[in-house]
C-alpha cells in the first residue's frame, strides 16, 4: 500500500524532491522553532522577577561613620562594607607596590576622587562567598589591618585587596555614587 | 499486545542496540506510538482528543510547577502570591493564564473524549478497562481542578472550598465531623489551603499514573474504530508513525489557535471577576458558581430542593452529583447492544444527541442563578439524564435493529474487500 503512488511517479527513483519532502520539513521545523521560542519564557520565569530587581539600589548616609569606623549595610540581600579610612590606612594602602598583588588596583582605582577615605566594598570573600571579619567593633582585621575571612583564611588589606589566602580577587568594589557630602547610592 | 504484522523495531545502529539490550525504552515507544502500533485505517477527527488530552495534562504539569515555584500556599499572602506572579515574575502572567485557560482546554478536551466514547460505544468489551480507568481519570481531574481553583483564595476560591466541603457535610450522622476533617478547621483557612496545595501538585501525577494504565488497557485490545467493527487483517490498519502522528500534529495545531486565542485575546473570559477580590469569611459573593467544567453537576445538584421521601433534599443533592458520573462506571453493562458505534444504530442515534443537548441544558441552569425557571429545567433534564442511562439505553440495547454493519474496516474504507469475497471459497 503506498501512499506516495501518484507523486513518485513523476520523478524517476531518489531524485528530486517531493512535495511531501518539503511539507514534512516545513511542518517539523515550524513544530521545532516554535517548541524553542516556547521554552524561553519557562527559562526566563527563574530569573530575578521585578520585585527583586526594584530593591536593587540602596541609600546609605555615612555621616555617622568616623574615621578607623565601618559599617554592614545590606544591598542586593548582600553585606556591604562602608569603612571611613584613617589616614594611616590610606598611606599603608598606597605604600604597597600595586604589581606585587594577586589583583593589581591601587586605593585610586578603588574610590571615587576626592573621597578616597571612603573604601565601600562588598562584604562577600571573593573565594566562596562568606562574609569577611573587620568591619564590626571588635573584629578581627586580620594581618594587613583590612579584612579576615573566617572560613578559608583570605585576609584582605585596608583597599580590602586580596594578599594572602585561596581568595582569587579583591573584595568587589559595588557600583556607587555620593548623591551628596553624605549620602551614597548604592546600585 | 499487538496485531501479528506490527512492525519490529530494529535498531540500526550499534548504541541503539546496546541500548536495547539493556533497556529497551526505544522499543517500547516503538511499539506504543510509532511504526510499531498498527492502529484502524480509517479513525476520524474525533479520535484526536486522547492525545490533546495527554498534551493538556502535559501543558498543566509545566506550567504548574512553575507557578508553584511562586506561590505561596498562605492564607495571608497566597493572594499576593499569585498578583505577584501576575505581575512581577517574568512572563508569570503567561503562565498564570496559561494554566488557568489549560485547565478549561483539557475539559473540553476530555469532554468531546468522553462524548466520542458515548457516541462510538468505545466503553463495550474488549475495551471496558479502558473506559472504567477514564472514569477515575476523569474523577481525579475534577478534584484536582477544584482544589486548583481554591488556590489563589480569591472570593470564589474560597466559597468554592466551603461549598464544596459542604456537600460532605449531607452525609448522615459523620457529614460534619468529615466536612472538619476535610478542612483542618470550622471554615476553610490556612490548614485548607496549605492541605489543598499539596494534593493539587500530587494528583497530577497520580493521573499521569492512570493515563498510563489507560493507555496500557488500550493497546491490548487496539483503538476501536468510528466503524465498531474490530481490525480483521493487515488491510485494516496502518502504522500509527507517520500516518497518527501526522494526524494528531495536525490536529494538534488546531488545538494550539484556539487555546493560544482564549491565552492570549480572552484569558479571563472562563474565569469569574470576583476572585480578583480576596477571599472573605464574612461576606459570600452574590452570585456563586463554580467553574463552567462543573456546570452540570452542579446543576443536578441543585436541582434537589424538597425531601425525597425519608432523604433530605441536601444529601440527595450531594448523591444525585456523584452518580451522575459513577453511572458511567456501569456503562459498559447498562448498554447491552453488540453493535458499538452510533453509525449503524438509528435510535440509540437519536437519544445519543438527545443527551448531548440534555447536558447542554444541565451546564446552562449550572450556571445560572438558583431561581426558576433555571430550577425547574435543571430538574427535568436531571431526570432524563439518569433515565438515559439507566433506562434509554438497556431498552434500546434490547429492542433496536441496527443498519447492517461493513463486512470490514477496509471494506468501509474502500467500498470493497477482497478478504469479504475470497473467505467463502476459503
Amino acid at each position: 500500500m503506498s501512499q506516495d503512488a501518484g507523486t513518485e511517479a513523476v520523478l524517476p527513483d531518489g531524485e528530486g524532491v517531493r512535495r511531501r519532502d518539503f511539507i514534512n520539513i516545513a511542518a517539523v521545523s515550524a513544530a521545532g522553532v516554535g517548541g524553542v521560542i516556547t521554552l524561553l519564557p519557562l527559562i526566563s520565569q527563574m530569573a530575578p522577577s521585578a520585585d527583586v530587581l526594584a530593591e536593587s539600589s540602596t541609600e546609605i548616609d555615612v555621616s555617622a561613620i568616623q574615621p578607623g569606623q565601618a559599617i554592614k549595610a545590606i544591598f542586593r540581600k548582600q553585606p556591604v562594607f562602608v569603612r571611613n579610612l584613617t589616614a594611616k590606612e590610606i598611606s599603608e594602602a598606597e605604600a604597597v607596590p600595586v604589581a606585587s598583588l594577586r589583583d593589581p588596583q591601587s586605593l585610586k582605582d578603588r574610590t571615587k576622587p576626592g573621597k578616597e577615605n571612603w573604601l565601600i566594598t562588598m562584604g562577600v570573600c571573593t573565594h566562596l562567598g562568606c562574609v569577611p571579619l573587620g568591619a564590626g567593633e571588635g573584629e578581627v582585621k586580620g594581618e594587613f589591618g583590612g579584612y579576615f575571612c573566617p572560613c578559608h583564611g583570605s585576609t584582605y588589606d585596608t583597599a580590602a585587596r586580596i594578599r594572602k589566602g585561596p581568595a582569587p580577587k579583591n573584595l568587589e568594589v559595588p557600583e556607587y555614587a555620593f548623591t551628596s557630602d553624605t549620602v551614597v547610592k548604592i546600585g | 499486545m499487538s496485531f501479528p504484522w506490527a512492525n519490529e523495531y530494529k535498531p540500526g545502529h550499534p548504541l541503539m542496540q546496546w541500548l536495547d539490550e539493556k533497556l529497551p525504552l526505544p522499543r517500547f515507544v516503538y511499539n506504543a506510538v510509532g511504526a510499531g502500533y498498527p492502529v484502524p485505517r480509517n479513525l476520524n477527527y474525533a479520535w484526536n482528543f486522547g492525545v490533546l488530552a495527554g498534551f493538556c495534562l502535559m501543558i498543566q504539569i509545566v506550567t504548574g510547577v512553575i507557578l508553584a515555584m511562586h506561590y505561596a500556599a498562605n492564607q495571608g499572602v497566597a493572594f499576593d502570591s499569585v498578583e505577584h506572579i501576575m505581575r512581577d515574575v517574568n512572563w508569570g502572567w503567561m503562565m498564570r493564564y496559561a494554566h488557568a485557560n489549560g485547565a478549561s482546554a483539557f475539559f473540553v478536551v476530555v469532554y468531546i473524549h468522553i462524548f466520542r466514547g458515548f457516541f462510538y460505544g468505545s466503553y463495550k468489551a474488549p475495551r471496558e478497562m479502558i473506559w472504567l480507568l477514564g472514569v477515575v481519570i476523569f474523577l481525579l481531574m475534577m478534584a484536582t481542578a477544584f482544589m486548583g481553583y481554591v488556590l489563589p483564595w480569591g472570593q470564589m476560591s474560597f466559597w468554592g472550598a466551603k461549598v464544596i466541603t459542604g456537600l460532605f457535610g449531607a452525609i448522615p450522622l459523620v457529614g460534619e465531623p468529615i466536612q472538619q476533617w476535610l478542612l483542618g478547621g470550622f471554615a476553610p483557612d490556612n490548614a485548607a489551603l496549605n492541605r489543598f496545595f499539596s494534593l493539587h501538585f500530587l494528583l497530577p501525577f497520580v493521573i499521569v499514573g492512570v493515563v498510563i494504565l489507560h493507555i496500557w488497557a488500550l493497546h491490548i485490545p487496539g483503538s476501536s474504530n468510528p466503524t465498531g467493527v474490530e481490525v480483521k487483517t493487515e488491510s485494516d490498519t496502518v502504522p500509527f508513525h507517520p500516518y497518527y502522528t501526522a494526524k494528531d500534529g495536525f490536529g494538534l495545531g488546531v488545538f494550539l489557535i484556539g487555546y493560544c486565542a482564549m491565552l492570549f485575546f480572552f484569558p479571563n473570559a472562563l474565569g469569574h471577576p470576583d476572585n480578583y477580590i480576596p477571599a472573605n469569611p464574612m461576606s459570600t459573593p452574590a452570585h456563586i458558581v463554580p467553574e463552567w467544567y462543573f456546570w452540570p453537576f452542579y446543576a443536578i445538584l441543585r436541582a434537589f430542593t424538597s425531601n425525597f421521601f425519608f432523604i433530605p433534599a441536601k444529601l440527595m443533592g450531594v448523591l444525585a452529583m456523584f452518580s451522575a458520573i459513577l453511572v458511567w462506571f456501569f456503562l459498559p453493562w447498562l448498554d447491552r447492544s453488540p453493535v458499538r458505534s452510533g453509525h449503524f444504530r438509528p435510535t440509540f442515534r437519536k437519544f445519543y444527541y438527545l443527551l448531548v443537548l440534555d447536558t447542554l441544558v444541565l451546564g446552562y441552569c449550572g450556571g445560572a442563578p438558583a431561581a426558576e425557571p433555571y430550577v425547574m429545567i435543571s430538574q427535568i433534564a436531571a431526570v432524563y439524564y439518569f433515565a438515559h442511562f439507566l433506562i434509554i439505553l438497556p431498552i434500546v440495547s434490547a429492542i433496536e435493529r441496527p443498519e447492517p454493519l461493513p463486512f470490514s474496516i477496509t471494506e468501509a474504507v474502500l467500498g470493497k474487500d477482497d478478504a469479504a469475497t475470497l473467505a467463502p471459497a476459503a
